[in-house]
């Protein structure tokens, strides 16, 4: 709260104007000299003046989890969205939080559009699911197949185009001890050629809940649940599936139950495969943490996960039951997104965490601990708004709101010089003040806060102009009634200037007060608009008491000004002003019809 | 300029003065008739709003030589939903369908690329889902109900809670004015019209602001006069700061015109349009209701306080008595007494005043 009633003693700006404009001076200085050392001399330009993508994603709460929808979750999601984007081999893709259920995702122009939408308008799911049959993808497998946004990386290190990745074909390995290698099961790869690359197998790395049972289950199923077979749809349609065909890949996976069986695709190398999938048996949130690791012994990379309590559980059962079946049926599938990433076969009955291994590369196997870890959104999210600005356009807005702001400008200090002559020139320089202090502080803001200056944000930094010139006037009209009343000067500006400040404070309070507010409860572009309102507001404040104030009560002991100038501002005729002589009463007549100014 | 100088000086000093306080009932009527008018448009014919409430997408394109009448057709058989397509003063155009989700965006614009003749890349497009608009309008909603209770609470601390109220209802009524005009003119509703709503708040009570405080400066010790109700003091309130008024309105204008006239001459329409227009409204409602209704409140509030009631009392007595010529004539004045404002009945012609023993100067000028 801005105290209303300020102590009325004098202000130091009062006595040493000197000392005020110093500091300013000094202020301008400091910021204009680390506007350049920071080596950003203009301010970051939101996507809307630079080009490029914004997409304000809502989070919505899912039925049934009436509080998912908190910081936690939402920080956890700003975290998946950001791999997935900058997956893209976009650099400075920007993804934060807004207001308590908003996530706005900046992508500027140079990439994909398109993927990166599909990148970040998504919400993965993350399940693990008993393979039940497994077949080439497409009739003829087209190397060219549309790209899809679960393209995989090939273990040749390029980048993916997305954070999904599987390793390459490579002779699984599946065995408990620690450090011993291949072992048969996957001698027999896939009737269709089709090497399933990984193995999973107990993690090696004694750890408390780390315990590969070696007793094979006398419980577990021979074969996978009744319940778990595929409905005659679901086999019609892994017979028929074409999973290069993304319309027919997405209609097979879209609306699938967790608890129902399922078709889905994954590509290895360029290559797909179709899968048979049976009920999900474990869920990506089961995962607890998922790194990866270069196993020095055998100098690979492999991806170790941990499953949290109920996972635990889950996953050991099924994995006990698939140890016993053949291959294909003893593998597991990751599906994000309904694609399958990686499908390991399991040879033995797994614990609380197991490790991933096949022929990784370091990037293949982060890729596919980053899906495990945060594969799966904690929330479901929709796509708000998508705008897509290119780059002639935003040079265009940007050109038009600083001809704007020109303008703007122009015609406020026209308006000054005709009303308040000389003294219009105290203003425009506290204009010129505020201005550099403007431009310098968001300039330093955007490698700072990150602040990119949008075009909202501009047309607040224009309508701004007009908030700072009005103290300006609301103080000088304060001095020329005190010049009215007969005073000289000097003591008309020491006199009117703690009535102006009051003034001044209480309605830049004002003004802030509805930036704040406006600030808090709106989201994107909005937010740019009351931010550079608030900033301004607040630099009129800092400008009239340390600027303004201390070079007019300067100005006021030269002749120019004291004397009442003709173009001073201050001609006490001019004014209408009482001749000084106090004590002497002038008769004086009322104007006798009611006058409208 | 003189003359307006040396008329801003006799306003100062109450030798000349509009008397807003005693025509206050004007100036309500006309308030209420606006506002009247404003709700019959609102419910009549209602927002045009854009877009952003309903859900679709705009395409702005490059400089293309197809007709507006091709690339309306086009955009209708891509999505299969109404387009409506201007042409900008570039040469590209704007192409809003209504009624699609995100989804489909990408496939209309390919097609519209084809047939503009444009790359695809250079079609900009701007997607909105269907609940968007919405969310925007009710958080504006929450932000303007934090902002009342805020401004309220701060402004009773500030000054007291007669004048916390009567700029409360000048806001509410710059907003429905504002609201009104949208209605009546069918301006089209955009989400930047609702933060340009919002921004009035702040500005239409800069003015308020500015009158209150002279108000409350000069009606300090008010109750140990005789000279002046309370009324004429409000009303030598708003002559005395009207030239500020009319100065910080033109100036806070002056720029919004140049965004709303230039920002929109170049792009057509958009965003800055959208701020300014609703700014450059609320900007004018703003400025009368600060002269015309909000001070004019105060005093009809303050006026009902007893001892507010038991001053004009006085000051009429005293009025009477110097006419009946039983008063002493007039003293010296001092001269920075607010001094012949007009009183309530109309402009006063030089009536001579009794001075009291204890000096008429209400302003707490000197300290």
């Amino acid at each position: 709260m801005a105290a209303p009633n300020k102590s009325r003693g004098r202000s130091s700006s009062q006595s040493k104007p000197g000392r005020a404009l110093a500091l300013i001076l000094v202020a301008l200085v400091a910021l204009t000299g680390g506007m350049f050392l920071s080596g950003h001399t203009t301010p970051r330009l939101g996507i809307d003046l630079a080009g490029g993508t914004s997409i304000t994603l809502k989070a919505q709460n899912e039925p049934g989890q009436k509080n998912a929808v908190n910081k936690t979750n939402m920080d956890t999601a700003v975290d998946i969205i950001n791999r997935r984007v900058n997956g893209l081999g976009v650099s400075e893709a920007e993804v934060q939080t807004q207001g308590n259920d908003h996530i706005v995702v900046n992508i500027p122009r140079g990439t994909n559009e398109k993927q990166a939408r599909e990148q970040v308008g998504t919400t993965a799911q993350l399940y693990f699911r008993p393979v039940l049959q497994v077949a080439a993808g497409t009739p003829a497998a087209d190397p060219s197949a549309s790209p899809s946004p679960s393209a995989s990386s090939s273990p040749s290190g390029k980048t993916s185009p997305s954070p999904k990745s599987s390793a390459g074909a490579g002779g699984s390995t599946a065995s408990p001890g620690a450090g011993s290698s291949a072992s048969a099961g996957s001698g027999d790869a896939s009737p269709q050629g089709r090497a399933v690359p990984q193995a999973l197998k107990a993690d090696a790395t004694p750890s408390a809940n780390a315990k590969s049972d070696k007793d094979a289950d006398a419980k577990a199923s021979p074969s996978p649940d009744a319940s778990a077979a595929p409905d005659d749809k679901t086999t019609a349609l892994f017979g028929s599936l074409d999973c290069s065909n993304k319309a027919q890949r997405v209609k097979a996976t879209t609306g699938v139950k967790p608890t129902a069986s399922m078709v889905a695709c994954g590509n290895e190398g360029g290559q797909w495969a179709k899968y048979l999938l049976g009920p999900a048996e474990v869920e990506g949130k089961n995962v607890s943490k998922a790194d990866a690791v270069l196993d020095t012994q055998r100098n690979q990379w492999i991806v170790q996960m941990k499953f949290n309590g109920e996972g635990k559980k889950k996953f050991s059962s099924i994995t006990g039951k698939l140890a016993q079946q053949q291959s294909p049926m003893n593998q597991f599938a990751i599906v994000l997104d309904g694609d399958v990433v990686s499908a390991p076969s399991v040879s033995e009955r797994l614990g609380g965490s197991a490790e991933i291994s096949g022929s990784f590369s370091q990037e293949s196997a982060k890729d596919l601990a980053n899906v495990l870890s945060y594969g799966a959104l904690p929330l479901t999210f929709h796509e708000e708004t998508v705008t897509t600005v290119t780059a002639a356009l935003g040079g265009e807005q940007l050109h038009a709101g600083l001809i704007a702001g020109a303008v703007g400008l122009a015609l406020v200090i026209i308006y000054l010089v005709a009303y308040y002559r000389g003294l219009a020139l105290i203003a425009i320089a506290s204009l010129v003040v505020s201005g550099i202090l403007t431009y310098t502080i968001m300039t330093l803001l955007g490698p700072g806060i990150g602040f990119a200056l949008n075009l909202p944000a501009v047309c607040g930094a224009i309508v701004a102009i007009g908030i700072t010139a009005d103290s300006f006037i609301v103080f000088f009209e304060r001095v020329r009634d005190e010049v009215r009343e007969g005073r000289t000067l000097r003591p008309a500006v020491e006199r009117g200037w703690p009535r102006a400040r009051r003034t001044i404070l209480v309605s830049d309070f004002v003004s802030f007060l509805a930036a704040a507010v406006l600030f808090v409860v709106t989201v994107g572009k909005v937010q740019g608009f009351a931010f550079t309102l608030g900033l301004t507001t607040l630099l009129d404040v800092v400008t009239v008491f340390l600027f303004t104030k201390p070079l007019l009560t300067l100005l006021a002991r030269r002749k120019f000004f004291s004397q009442g100038h003709p173009w001073s501002g201050f001609d006490p005729k001019r004014l209408g002003a009482k001749p000084p002589l106090r004590r002497t009463r002038t008769p004086r007549v009322h104007a006798d019809h009611p006058k409208e100014a | 300029m003189s003359r307006l100088g040396t008329l801003g000086a006799r306003l100062v000093r109450g030798e000349i003065g509009y008397d807003f306080i005693g025509k206050r009932k004007i100036w309500y009527g006309i308030s209420i008739l606006i506002t009247i008018t404003a709700i019959v448009g609102l419910s009549v014919r209602g927002l045009h709003m854009g877009i952003e409430f309903e859900g679709g997408a705009v395409f702005t394109t490059p400089k293309t030589s197809v007709s507006a009448a091709a690339a309306e057709q086009s955009a209708e058989d891509a999505s299969g939903h109404d387009a409506i397509v201007q042409e900008l003063g570039n040469g590209g155009m704007r192409v809003q369908i209504s009624g699609i989700d995100t989804g489909k965006s990408d496939e209309i614009r390919d097609k519209l690329a084809q047939d503009l003749d444009v790359k695809a890349e250079d079609i900009n497009a701007d997607l909105v889902g269907p609940s968007w608009g919405e969310q925007v309008a009710n958080k504006a909603w929450t932000g303007l109900g934090i902002f009342m209770v805020l401004v309220v609470i701060y402004l009773a601390i500030a000054f007291e809670w007669r004048m916390a109220v009567a700029a409360l209802v000048a806001l509410i009524h710059d907003i429905t004015i504002t609201v009104g005009v949208y209605a009546l003119v069918g301006f089209e509703v955009t989400p930047g019209t609702v933060i340009g709503l919002l921004t009035i708040l702040g500005y239409s009570l800069y003015d308020t602001v500015v009158v209150f405080d002279s108000l409350k400066e000069q009606s300090k010790g008010i109750t140990k006069q005789t000279r002046h109700t309370y009324a004429e003091v409000a009303n030598l309130s708003i002559n005395g700061t009207l030239v500020r008024s009319i100065n910080t309105t033109v100036v806070a204008l002056l720029p919004v015109a140049g965004l709303l006239f230039i920002g929109g001459g170049f792009l057509g329409a958009g965003m800055l349009n959208d701020i300014s227009l609703s700014l450059f409204v609320g900007l004018a409602a703003g400025a009368y209701s600060s002269i015309f209704i909000a001070t004019p409140l105060v005093s009809d509030l303050k006026s009902r306080e007893p001892q507010m009631k038991a001053l004009t009392k006085r000051v009429l007595a005293k009025r009477a008595a110097a006419e009946r010529g039983e008063g002493p004539g007039d003293g010296p004045r001092d001269g920075d007494g607010p001094q012949g404002a007009t009183a309530a009945a109309g402009p006063v012609v030089a009536p001579a005043r009794g001075r009291d023993g204890r000096d008429g100067r209400t302003t707490g000028k000197r300290r």
